[in-house]
């Protein structure tokens, strides 16, 4: 599947590791929250950075501090339409501090991409055809928004405040 | 023209309003160019008010807490007849929905209402919808607060919220700032009650897990008393909630009622509470003045004095029946000595229920610009309300009303009949509303007699949905399908005021649509045989209890 970030298309440098498969002893890899549970010491041993990647159904929050420790989070849309990792992506950036790459995996479609945006992915897998244009242009579609988010845009109620714009007649 | 006394947009509403309708015509050309499939473009479509129904699309647009200006409701006419068959329908919901528009106009459509103000955004979908209020705000003699303050604060954070843009299912806000709820707060996913406490200050009672529907709940209490300023925390915190494990596995299953009753109340609260706390003192606490400026827009007008008692008024109240009734039940007291509330019944005898053509549009317009300070309220029972009406004012009113068939003195009344659009538009529906509305419409039209029945709800569904509210209606009446044939179940005792929200008991079989004005003739026998001095419908119901209406309309069968 095709990696997007804003600027483009990306080489996608992880190995994402079944559970069965053999821990290599370096380089990206990428494994199941289960996996991260059952053999974290053994993952944090390797000389290679680490990811997790999570089901929509699974807690993040309990990642705790160990956000600092991961270089890669992979949430999951089994459909575009179910929206639970938009709440998982803003509880690791907005609650825990997360600051590595967060990548949205599955049913990634281009009219949803400025939502995930805002709640702080940055990477996209898609094989939607013009998804990468979208991606790039996602963020200029609104120049307003109206509520505080994880893309550190100042809401229209905050800009009011700072600008004293008076209504309109 | 006169200025308007609610929210008025500034160049941030107008902006995001305008780049919203060029990203929805964008998804249009792609939609008809085949570049996105029916199911990709199913939510964009829905979160732009847009449904695909039984015969055409529909365009339902948001009437943000009910509240319209002349200008506004004469470009809904103009809409009407430009883009649909020169009529709307007034919903439950304070919403305007247009029922033959086409997929390639809808964006035209939406460019146009922008043109004063207005929006179809997140009148469907699985997104927090239109949040509605009590239809008297900023006017009623009880209320503690203007709760459109409130609700514009809502509407602005829940647009295109980037979180809750597919949450399990949608979601629905009410919000009331009296004692005697209009708003039907308990019966909506979240319900908010502006309250005062014993020091003086307002704050929210959060009501979360009501709703009607196939599976009808009363709301429970999470907070009893809310700080104002951390509404939207607390909000945020629960659509977290409910967006991390609302259901999502059975459509009929996912609402927000169903997860804090699987959980229970007090779990939910829990979950809640906890997600509040990290962000109670962040970036969603209200400044004291964004609060203020809002809250400034609502500021009520300066009505020129009028005098209180007037003796022409009076004159023709002892001389013109239809008058003293109308009197008795369209017109409501008013805040302010010398002024009144005026509901515009859209219920006249025979007519399907909350339905406007263009003309009455603009008609009602045109009163509210000469009568009632340019402002015109929809309200969730149907109806429209012209706010700030002078006593004196009242007869010139009640005539001009009168020419556009809207002066029936009928509101609270039996003919006085919420129903949904059914089978006659709607895809989900199992049996037609509007016919049965009517029919009972008919048969009960003389106001004399209305007037002696008294109070009486009638709320009627085509479908399990129950957007007709059937199972709060005094007599609710449900349409079913059985092997093809349209049958009607009754049920008796639902009620919405606050304190006394309860929902309908299943009178028996349901019956054939030849036969619901019959049975309802008889439940209002019964009720007039068994009636004490003062008492409402539902009041006898509740002391006789559900038998003896039950055998007099299974008597006759």
């Amino acid at each position: 599947m095709p990696l997007f970030r804003e600027s483009g298309i990306v080489e996608d440098p992880w190995l994402k590791l079944a559970d069965d498969e053999p821990l290599p002893a370096d380089g990206l890899v990428l494994v199941s929250f289960a996996r991260w549970r059952q053999a974290r010491a053994a993952l944090l041993a390797r000389r290679g950075p680490v990811g997790v990647a999570f089901a929509n159904t699974e807690a993040v929050e309990t990642l705790g501090a160990d956000v600092a420790r991961l270089d890669l989070i992979a949430l999951h849309f089994p459909k575009f339409s179910d929206g639970r990792a938009y709440s998982q992506a803003r509880l690791l950036r907005g609650r825990l501090g997360y600051g590595g790459e967060l990548r949205a995996t599955g049913n990634v479609l281009r009219d949803q991409a400025l939502f995930m945006l805002r709640c702080g992915f940055d990477s996209f897998e898609s094989d939607q055809p013009g998804f990468d244009a979208a991606l790039a242009r996602a963020r200029t579609l609104f120049s307003v928004v109206y509520q505080p988010a994880e893309d550190g845009r100042a809401p229209a109620s905050l800009l009011r405040l700072r600008h004293r714009t008076p209504a309109v007649p | 023209m006169p200025d308007t006394h609610f929210y008025r947009y500034d160049d941030y509403d107008r902006t995001l309003l305008a780049e919203r309708i060029e990203q929805f015509r964008d998804q249009v050309r792609r939609r008809l160019a085949g570049e996105l499939t029916e199911e990709q473009f199913k939510p964009l479509r829905l979160t732009n008010g847009l449904y695909l129904q039984l015969h055409a699309y529909m365009l339902r647009i948001a009437i943000p807490y009910g509240t319209l200006s002349s200008r506004q409701l004469r470009k809904l006419a103009h809409i009407a007849r430009k883009y649909d068959r020169g009529y709307g329908h007034f919903t439950t919901r304070q919403n305007l929905q247009l029922n033959w528009i086409k997929l390639e106009d809808a964006p035209d459509a939406v460019a146009e209402l922008a043109e004063v103000d207005m929006h179809s955004i997140q009148t469907s979908g699985n997104v927090v919808r239109n949040v509605t209020a009590d239809h008297y705000s900023g006017v009623a003699v009880d209320e503690i607060e203007d709760p459109r303050i409130w609700c514009e604060i809502v509407r602005q954070w829940s647009t295109l919220h980037p979180e809750f843009s597919f949450l399990p299912r949608k979601f629905k806000i009410a919000i009331t700032g009296s004692p005697n709820d209009r708003a039907a707060v308990r019966v909506h996913d979240i319900g908010l009650r502006l309250w005062r406490n014993e020091e003086g200050e307002a704050g929210f009672e959060v009501i979360v897990g009501g709703g009607l529907g196939r599976t009808p709940m009363i709301g429970k209490t999470l907070r009893e008393f809310l700080p104002r300023d951390e509404l939207l925390a607390y909000l945020e915190a629960t659509l977290r909630v409910y967006n991390r494990y609302g259901r999502r596995d059975n459509l009929f299953k996912a609402r927000i009622k169903i997860l804090v009753h699987e959980i229970g109340a007090d779990k939910m609260r829990e979950e809640v509470e906890a997600e509040y706390a990290t962000m109670k003192d962040g970036a969603l606490r209200l400044p004291a003045e964004t609060i203020e400026a809002i809250a400034h827009q609502f500021a009520p007008p300066i009505l020129p004095e009028r005098p209180a008692v007037v003796p022409t008024v009076e004159a023709l109240r002892l001389e013109d029946r239809d008058f003293a009734l109308w009197l008795k039940s369209n017109v409501a007291p008013h805040r302010v000595a010398g002024y009144a509330i005026v509901t515009v019944s859209l219920k006249p005898a025979g007519a399907p229920p909350g339905d406007a053509s263009a003309v009455q549009m603009e008609g009602v317009a045109d009163i509210a610009d000469a009568y009632s300070q340019g402002e015109i309220r929809v309200s969730h029972e149907q109806n429209l309300v012209l706010p700030y009406v002078a006593i004196e004012d009242l007869p010139a009113v009640w005539r001009a009303l009168g020419r556009l068939g809207f002066a029936e003195a009928n509101v609270g009344k039996i003919t006085d009949i919420i129903a949904c659009p059914g089978l006659d538009y709607c895809a989900l529906a199992n049996a037609r509303s509007i016919p049965v509305a009517q029919r009972i419409s008919r048969h009960f039209a003389e106001l004399a007699r209305q007037h002696d029945i008294g109070d009486l709800k009638i709320k009627i569904s085509g479908c399990i949905n129950a957007c007709g509210h059937h199972h709060v209606g005094h007599i609710g009446i449900l349409g079913v399908d059985k092997n093809g044939v349209e049958l009607y179940q009754i049920s008796l005792g639902g009620d919405v005021d606050f304190g006394k929200t309860a929902l309908g008991t299943i009178l028996g079989p349901a019956v054939g649509a030849d036969r619901v004005v019959e049975a309802v003739d008889s439940l209002v026998a019964t009720y007039l045989d068994n009636r004490n001095e003062g008492e409402r419908f539902v009041d006898t119901y509740r002391r006789i209890g559900l038998q003896p209406f039950k055998d007099r309309v299974y008597a006759s069968v």
